[in-house]
Order: structure tokens, then sequence, then C-alpha cells
């Protein structure tokens, strides 16, 4: 994975250095509350119902063990011992005291992390695929160029104030598991007729209160041409994205308004001025410094059967099923990926006990070169693990009560904090999650269902990504209730879709049903075969209406 | 307010006129509208003369008078606005302007840094803000990751020098 160099430890030194100079004057009162707020938010820091939280970066989701048990440390030493892994691939703490966020910072800093840009209307982490490097049909490991935007972004001097948050997203493989097509740009790596890597470039995708599906502006871009190409788009937008109103500032109000089109027609016009000047070149020798840096580990030559893998698969049930449902298919014979839900039935989405960090990290040092990765859907990826190590990874992830078997699975659920945590929501989230989990929890029947994806937002803003949940849920208010509006047919990969509203919300006390009523008219609908997106895309909406409303 | 250009506290020497106010003596910034208006005339005073542009109002829309202009003032309405730091690059970077690029508005020293990399050479800022205030915003990181209006070498090039000057160093 990347490591700093100097020049990259200055920076984060430096800016930790700012920001104990900030809270400083924060804590002295020199500074209100309103005046500190855009300086804490361009750390990470936010305010939220109880207590400020603090928001690290995990750049492309990628971390060492090392790191990983810096964050242990800090949930234990600052926090209530957790931390709260998010669908930005990213981590949050909950209950820091702010007098504590500076040394926070300089301890992150030891480990070459930090909080930067996290938060504010700037360029966010760069969010990428959780397989990278390990994945089979892969045409380049994404986390080269992310590392390569991660930089050029890191306190860009004419995009720190945007009318909006903007978030860039890659995939390097054609089956795309970094939603690349619901960020502000998303960026698929491709391969040209004469063998030449290049970027195809998708913009305006979004989901909030006006989700929309990223539009595709360019075909190839050249590797050398790449940070003129984004610097182009951001600067179209920073010059007319609307600045009138925060719900109409997103990129992709600006490319719904003017049209695809004439988007493309003003990002080329500014990349031609831009790629004139050649200040932003990317040279050659800098990718293969950045690439060197994730070349792949030093993989032994095995035979791609394991017959302590299949051994085991046999004798333990538990085992299979985990294999089942969280081990995915590796690039190099001998080796397979590794997921660990943090989804367990009736628990938090995302969150993760110091405890369990440590042991993760355990794992990861021992079994999967010292290395992992954090996944938008709120879990984690140990990439590189020998199949005939399965059998002990699985018990060491037991007996840290990290082995539930549900990747992609009904109860692998993505949900925001919700009402018991955040300020803007309408509705609980993490309860509602928690009871579909239970209802669910039985794992024959969620292998029966198939892959299934809930995603349940508290409010409009969507951090649940409900839009493009298989089956979405909204919490909503009215008149001081709260009620929850359900879409079906949502999908965030290759072929990304926004769900439908299958009808009026529901009250607290009937979403359940009515998600096992879904479910329930899927199973006798589908044919053999059919995940959940499939039969939906199929048979439509109305026999789910029908099922749902027709009792009531 | 105070006037802090290339680096040094010192006194406006520019009046910014309203559009409706008569134009006093000396060198004068006036709006966009009525530099547009009344350009002959402004023009015939043979005092300095500089344009005030609005967030919205982008450099092209005076891009062929900038030889008349020894001030462009961009206008920060608040700080969470930040065109201006496109318009002042462009300034630069695309229409080869020589003359001061001021900027104005709600313009916080948490901002200093990023506007002088934009280009800003000279910035109206509040009166609490001393010349250790603005050393330090404006010199709080040393390095930059990207290219801008600065001409600061990147961090890519210095690293690109390094490794030329180690493999130098081996071929020794």
């Amino acid at each position: 994975m990347y490591r700093y160099d100097e020049f990259d430890h200055q920076l984060v030194n430096e800016r930790v250095a700012q920001f104990r100079g900030q809270v400083a004057r924060r804590l002295s009162g020199e500074l209100t509350e309103d005046e500190f707020k855009p300086l804490r938010l361009m750390n990470g820091v936010y305010l939220q119902l109880h207590a400020y939280m603090l928001r690290v970066a995990i750049p492309y989701g990628t971390l060492s063990s090392k790191q990983l048990r810096m964050l242990a440390h800090i949930g234990r030493k600052y926090d209530r011992g957790y931390g709260h892994f998010t669908t930005r691939q990213n981590l949050q703490y909950n209950w820091p005291a702010l007098k504590d966020m500076p040394d926070v910072l300089h301890d992150l800093a030891t480990v070459e992390m930090h909080a930067i840009q996290t938060s504010g209307n700037c360029i966010r982490n760069v969010t990428s695929d959780q397989y990278a490097g390990a994945a089979k049909d892969e045409i380049e490991d994404p986390r080269i160029v992310s590392e390569i935007i991660r930089q050029w972004s890191t306190f860009h001097p004419e995009f720190s104030f945007l009318p909006r948050k903007f978030k860039i997203a890659v995939s390097g493989t054609p089956d795309d598991r970094a939603a690349i097509r619901v960020h502000d740009i998303g960026i698929q790596i491709v391969r040209d007729g004469k063998g030449e890597i290049g970027y195809e470039i998708y913009v305006g995708g979004g989901l909030g209160r006006t989700p929309m599906i990223g539009k595709k502006i360019a075909d190839f871009v050249p590797k050398e041409d790449l940070l003129a190409y984004l610097e182009a788009i951001m600067r179209v937008y920073n010059m007319y994205g609307r600045r009138d109103n925060i719900y109409k500032a997103r990129i992709k109000i600006l490319v719904h308004e003017i049209g695809a089109e004439e988007m493309k027609r003003q990002v080329d016009a500014e990349f031609a001025e831009i790629r004139k000047t050649g200040a932003l070149h990317l040279p050659a020798e800098e990718v293969a410094r950045i690439q060197a840096y994730f070349a792949p580990p030093a993989y032994e030559t095995l035979p791609d059967e394991s017959t302590e893998l299949n051994k085991a698969v046999v004798a333990d049930r538990d085992f299979a099923n985990w294999v089942k449902s969280n081990v995915a298919a590796h690039k190099v014979p001998g080796y397979a990926i590794v997921n660990i839900s943090l989804k367990p039935i009736g628990g938090t989405p995302g969150d993760c006990s110091s405890e369990q960090m440590d042991a993760v990290a355990d794992i990861a040092e021992k079994y999967s070169f010292d290395e992992l990765r954090v996944t938008h859907e709120q879990n984690l990826t140990l990439a590189d693990v020998r199949k005939k190590d399965l059998p002990a990874v699985h018990a060491a992830l037991k007996a840290a009560g990290l082995a539930t078997a549900n990747i992609n699975l009904i109860t692998d659920q993505i949900a925001c904090p919700g009402l018991d945590y955040c300020a803007l929501a309408n509705a609980r989230s993490i309860p509602l999650a928690q009871q579909i989990s239970e209802r669910f929890a039985d794992l024959d029947r969620q292998h029966d269902i198939g892959e299934l994806k809930i995603n349940t937002s508290g409010c409009i803003n969507a951090c649940g990504h409900h839009h493009v949940g298989h089956i979405g849920i909204l919490g909503v208010d009215k008149k001081g209730v709260e009620y929850y509006q359900v879409t079906l047919g949502g999908a965030a990969d290759e072929k990304t879709a926004i769900g439908d509203i299958v009808g009026p919300a529901f009250t607290e006390e009937q979403i359940v049903d009515a998600i096992e009523t879904i479910v329930t008219t899927y199973l006798g609908l589908r044919q053999p075969g059919e995940r959940f997106i499939d039969t939906y895309r199929r048979i439509g909406i109305d026999p789910f209406k029908e099922s749902l409303y027709a009792t009531h | 307010m105070q006037l802090i250009r290339n680096g040094k506290f010192v006194a406006d020497d520019f009046a910014t006129v309203g559009d409706e106010d008569a134009l006093p003596d000396g060198a004068v910034i006036v709006s966009l509208e009525r530099w547009q208006k009344e350009r002959d005339a402004l023009t015939a005073r043979n005092t300095l003369l500089g344009v005030r542009l609005k967030s919205g109002q982008e450099p092209s829309a005076i891009a062929d008078d900038l030889d008349k202009l020894a001030v462009v003032a961009l206008e920060f309405p608040v700080y969470r606005n930040g065109r201006a730091y496109s318009y002042a690059r462009l300034l630069r970077e695309r229409h080869g302007y020589k003359g001061e690029v001021r900027a104005v508005g709600n313009v916080l020293r948490d901002q200093f840094h990023f506007m002088v990399r934009c280009g800003f050479d000279a910035l109206e800022v509040a009166d609490n803000i001393t010349p250790e205030i603005w050393a330090e915003s404006v010199g709080v990181f040393s390095l930059s990751y990207q290219p801008a209006t600065d001409g600061r070498e990147p961090v890519l090039s210095l690293r690109q020098r390094l490794a030329a000057r180690a493999s130098a160093r081996e071929a020794v």
C-alpha cells in the first residue's frame, strides 16, 4: 500500500499544527462556534445531536494492520471503545471531546492517517473497489489513480470552497463494486483497442433528495491527462454550480439543468485550455512511483484447490455457510478474498469495537499480507488469504464475534446513523435495521432468499443509500410520527438504477411485516436462479404493490 | 478594513466608488456595470482604474479591457462562495493579466493561503488581522501537491528532482 514520503508527512503534520491552533482559539473563546464551524468542518469534526463526531479518512478504504490498531487505540482512549465504518469507507468516532481532537489527529499522523477533507464543500475521500488488486477481471489496480487523485485534491486552493461536497469513485473492473454511477465523478478504468489504459468518465451521479445516475461524458481520457480533465470538470462546476440553494448545489443539478451534452462541451473546452499549459500533465515516472506501492504482494505458487479447505467445508456447516457467502474468488490460484461482515444479527451496521479491530489487525497481519480494506457497504475485506488458511481465519474471526455469514444477504444492510445520532434525521435507522436483521436471522432462510440489499436512510439526505437498495427504506416524519417509505429495484452496480416508490409509507409497527411481504412475494414469483433484483426487473412493481396494499 | 498587497500592510490608494457616487480624484475601483456604461469617460480620466467583479461576473466580461485596468477586485460575498478562486486563476493563467488581483468581501484568515496560491496579490482584510496572523495563515502549508498560479513547485516535481539527484549521485 501507499507509504508517505517526507513531503506527505510534512503536510499532514502542518495540518495537525494548524488545527491545534484553531481548537485552542475555540476553547479560549476567541472563536465562536459559528466562526469555528468552517474550520472544524475542514477537519472532519461535526457537531452531532449529543457530541462532536470525528470522521477519519481511510483513503480508498485501504488500511494496514498498524493503522487499524491505532484506530482501535483511539477508540479506547478518546471514545467509548468502538468506531463506526461508513459508506465512504471512512471511520467515525461518535464521542470524542473537542479538546482531545488535536491529539487524535496527532496520533493518526503517526500512522500516516488524517481527517483532511472528510467534511466540508471540497473533494472528499476518494472511494474504490475493496477487491482492488485481487479481482479477477481487473484492468488496473484502481488504488493507483485513487492515490494520485488524493494528492492532487488535498488542499486544492481553487476547489476548497465548492458549491457543495464532491465525491469521486474509481472502479478498475467491469463489475462495479464502487458505485461509480452515483458519485459526482465516477471513473471507470478501461483499455482501448491499442491496449492503452485510460479512463471513462461519468459525471453528475448522486443520491440525496434528487437521486441521479451519472452521465458518461468521456469514453477515454488518456492516463497522462486525467488530472487536467478532472480539473476541467471541477472548474466548470466551481464557476457554474448553483450556490443559491443548498439542495440544488451538487454537480448533478448542474448537469441536469444544462444537459450532459452541454456539460461535455464545457468540460472539453476547459480541458483543451488546461492541457495546453502542460502544468497538470502526469509524468509516467510519478505514476510508476505510486504504482510500485501497489505491486502485488509475494503470492506463493499454490494449487488452486485446497484439501484443507475442502475438508473443512464438509466437516463444519457454519464454516461452509461462511465460505458460501463471505468468500470471493481471487485472481491468483490458491488464494481467496475474505469479507468480514460488520452486520451481526441485531447489531449496528458498521460498528466495530476496539477489541475487534485489534483482532482483525492480527488476522490481517498473519494471513493477508498485513493489509485490509473497508467496503462502501460498511464491511471489511481481507483481500489476499490462502485458501488453506480459511478455516483458521474463520476460527479467529468467530472468536472475535466477526464470523457472521451474511455478505450480500438480506441482513447485510446499509443504514445511516439516523435519529439516534444525527441532527438531520427524521426517523431511526439503526433500530429498524436491527429489527429486520432479527426477523430474518435464520441463516438457511437468508441463503434461500439469496442476494438482497436493503438500504435504510433516516432522512431524504440518503446517507443510507436507500435509492440504490434492492429494497430501499426512507424514514419520513409525518406530524411528529416516524413513517417508512419503501422503494424497490434500486441498484448501485454497473446496472445502476434508482428504486421505485412502492406506495404509501408504513408505520414503525408495519414496516418489518411489509419487508417480509415483499420477500415472500419475490420467493413466490422467482424463476430458478433469479436474484430478487432480477425478478423485480422482470416482473416490475405491480405484484409487490398488490400484495402490500390489497389487504390493507 | 486594511489592505495587504504583496504581503505588506499598505494604505489603499484606490477609492471604491458606488454606481451613483461622484468620482473622486485619483485612482478608483468601479463596478462592472459602471465600467461598461462609462468606459470611455473613465479611460479619459488618466488615473489608475480598477473594476470589481461580483460572483457570477466572469473575467471574460473584461478580457478585452485588461490592459486598461490596474486592479481587478474579485468579490467573495461569503467565504463559502469560492467562485472567485477560479476567476483569479483564469485572469492570471488564461488572460495573462499582470495587474493587481484583489480579494474583497468576506475574506477570512483561513483562506489567505488558498487565495495567494490562486493568484491574488492583494487582499482586503478585517482590522484584527496582524502581520503575525498574516504570516502564519499564508504560510500554513510549506508544500503543495498541485500546481496553481503562484508558481510554487508541486510535490510531484520536488520528488522528481530528488530522484534525479539520487540517480546522479549513484552515477558518480
